[in-house]
């Protein structure tokens, strides 16, 4: 930010409420509102964010000490929570908070893929979420169409990632909607990394849809009650996109312990971790230490 | 293992052996005695306390780790097991004397029905024998008033646990202090699924007698409340209303002890929102703290969520 821009900021933040109000000054807010997408726009097309360096194309790197090649998880759910507290311990704006967990993400992914990872579903984006202050979320959704367009369209591109999107995405803007259905049409090829994007996604509506499903099926004559078995029931959730719709390890960040309808049929048999560590801070020794937890657990599936 | 070996396992298990005699012994022959009653107090005191704050409605417990028990103090398998009952019933005792309305354990899930058979018939038969205790004048069940509720595919069970548990049931029906949910022969798929399979059996017959006396085709509504949206689609109080575990509203906290962190198909729909606390003991060393702990932290939640709801 230029000297001109600090100044005036600094202006803005001492000056009463009810002057703000006045026109001029509702220019001038509009002047930094155009600065910081500019400055959003130069980030999600920029190289800054991409810290991979050229040498590593997706091949294999050496997993952290203690982590068994072998007890990897098939399929790895994790909740990005934590951004905004994050900002708000550094007095920065929720904005900024996003910001870092973009970084952050992008980081994370290019382990799963270094690490051979083959399935990663995250939770972008609640159905929940929709309560939060309406600039926030305006704000959250063009970071998802940028990053849709330009960042993970390039790393997609770069792994072999193929992407794909569940949840009700009616409520999103439709540019929105074009990018994610762009996206899975432009990836789905793609076979080194499969990555589920969970917009607007409720575990529990996942179930009933999948319930009117099979009743409409049972209603048409195709189905009789008594047929609904399991596997019949998981080809209709939304998670149908994979053929391993469980996950093996739920990673939530910011140390809040529960679900909060994610994934919930899906996580039958999930084992669970919770890290204390905000989303913008878990970085590769904290994933490597939730790796290190799910390796030494016993999965008993309820049998031995 | 050396004789010194052999003697401190002798010792460990004479000393599980007196926790147990103890815990039996305040439920039921010295309910009177000065260090119970003295204990009780204590416990009055610490609830009153936990009580100034939000207090948990519905608690459910995984009761996770008898078999480690057993074999951490050498007994015999069946020995965790009914270590974990007793632990089961001081844990309902300190619940209900919180006052918390509804309860709900994971017993036993369809899984089990996989393990070795002997297990599987030991664990039936004890299931039983404690089932028909809970009819009993001096059970926790009339102590309390408490209606138990048996929750998941009963016909999967043995024809004498089905009989207890409907006796069980039948029994304690006209309680209604408190609701104690046990899951037998659960797990939260199939829960689902049932219900999916009676919402359709139940429109699918309704639409097959609008069907025949010619009322389907949207001319006439015979059914009465005059609501022309769709019928043929099922929506979530139609599935919530055939739920095994209807009794209940949504848990606020799920226990799960032996450390283990996960579901396992236990209540995977109802726990969408629920706190999840998994302390590292095993389920027969449970004990008053572990309660406190998990209700103080449902109370720290509490506020939080509360905070959040006034902001927007």
């Amino acid at each position: 930010m230029s000297i001109w821009q600090k100044f005036m900021l600094m202006i803005m933040a001492i000056i009463p409420r009810w002057i703000i109000s006045m026109p001029f000054f509702q220019n001038l807010i509009k002047k930094q509102e155009q600065v910081h997408r500019k400055a959003f726009e130069n980030m999600v097309l920029g190289q800054s964010l991409f810290q991979l360096n050229d040498t590593t194309t997706g091949d294999d790197k050496p997993l952290p000490k203690g982590l068994q090649r072998e007890l990897m998880p098939g399929h790895i759910a994790v909740i990005l929570d934590g951004s905004r507290r994050w900002a708000k311990k550094r007095g920065l704006i929720p904005i900024e908070g996003y910001q870092a967990g973009v970084t952050t993400l992008g980081a994370f992914l290019s382990l799963c893929r270094g690490w051979n990872i083959p399935i990663v579903s995250l939770f972008l984006f609640s159905s929940e979420n929709w309560g939060r202050p309406k600039e926030e979320i305006d704000y959250l959704l063009e970071l998802f169409e940028g990053s849709l367009k330009h960042y993970l369209l390039r790393y997609c591109n770069k792994f072999g990632a193929r992407i794909s999107v569940i949840g009700d995405t009616s409520a999103f803007p439709n540019s929105l909607q074009k990018a994610m259905k762009q996206i899975e049409e432009d990836t789905k090829d793609f076979t080194q990394l499969h990555l589920i994007l969970a917009m607007g996604y409720s575990g529990q509506s996942d179930i009933v849809h999948a319930c009117q499903n099979i009743a409409m099926k049972v209603k048409d004559g195709i189905l009789q009650p008594e047929d609904i078995t399991k596997s019949l029931f998981e080809e209709q959730l939304q998670t149908n996109v994979t053929n391993v719709q469980s996950p093996d390890l739920l990673i939530r960040t910011s140390g809040e312990i529960r679900i909060s309808n994610y994934y919930l049929w899906q996580s039958a048999y999930t084992e669970l971790y919770f890290s204390d560590a905000l989303w913008p801070d878990f970085g590769e020794a904290e994933f490597a230490k939730a790796l290190r937890s799910f390796q030494q657990r016993g999965r008993r599936y309820g049998k031995i | 293992m050396s004789a010194l070996q052999i003697d401190i396992s002798w010792s460990f298990s004479l000393e599980v052996t007196a926790i147990q005699a103890y815990r039996t012994m305040d439920n039921k022959q010295n309910r009177n005695s000065i260090t119970s009653n003295l204990g009780h107090i204590a416990r009055r005191c610490l609830f009153g306390i936990l009580s100034m704050g939000p207090i948990p409605d519905h608690i459910a417990f995984i009761m996770d780790g008898n078999r480690r028990y057993s074999k951490k103090y050498n007994m015999d398998e069946g020995a965790g097991h009914k270590s974990g009952f007793i632990a089961l019933t001081t844990m309902l005792r300190y619940c209900y004397e919180l006052e918390v309305k509804y309860i709900t354990v994971y017993a036993f899930s369809i899984d089990n029905f996989k393990r070795r058979p002997e297990e599987v018939n030991f664990l039936m038969e004890l299931m039983r024998e404690k089932i028909e205790g809970l009819i009993e004048e001096d059970s926790i069940i009339n102590q309390y008033g408490v209606r138990v509720h048996f929750a998941g595919d009963l016909k999967l069970l043995d024809e004498s646990v089905r009989l207890a548990a409907e006796k069980a049931m039948a029994a304690s029906a006209c309680n209604s202090k408190a609701v104690l949910s046990i899951c037998i022969a659960y797990t939260s798929t199939n829960e689902i699924m049932n219900a999916v399979q009676q919402s359709c059996e139940e429109n699918w017959d309704e639409l097959r007698i609008l069907d025949s006396c010619g009322a389907a085709y949207g001319l006439t509504d015979y059914s009465g409340n005059g609501d022309t949206k769709d019928r043929k689609s099922i929506v979530v109080t139609d599935i919530e209303k055939h739920m095994y575990m209807k009794v209940a509203p949504n848990p606020d906290i799920v226990v799960r002890t032996s450390g283990e962190n996960r579901m396992s198909n236990f209540l995977l729909w109802q726990s969408a929102y629920s706190i999840l606390y998994s302390p590292s003991v095993l389920w027969p060393e449970i004990g008053l703290r572990h309660l406190v702990w998990a209700v103080l932290n449902f109370q720290r939640n509490e506020f939080f969520v509360q905070k959040k709801k006034k902001q927007h």
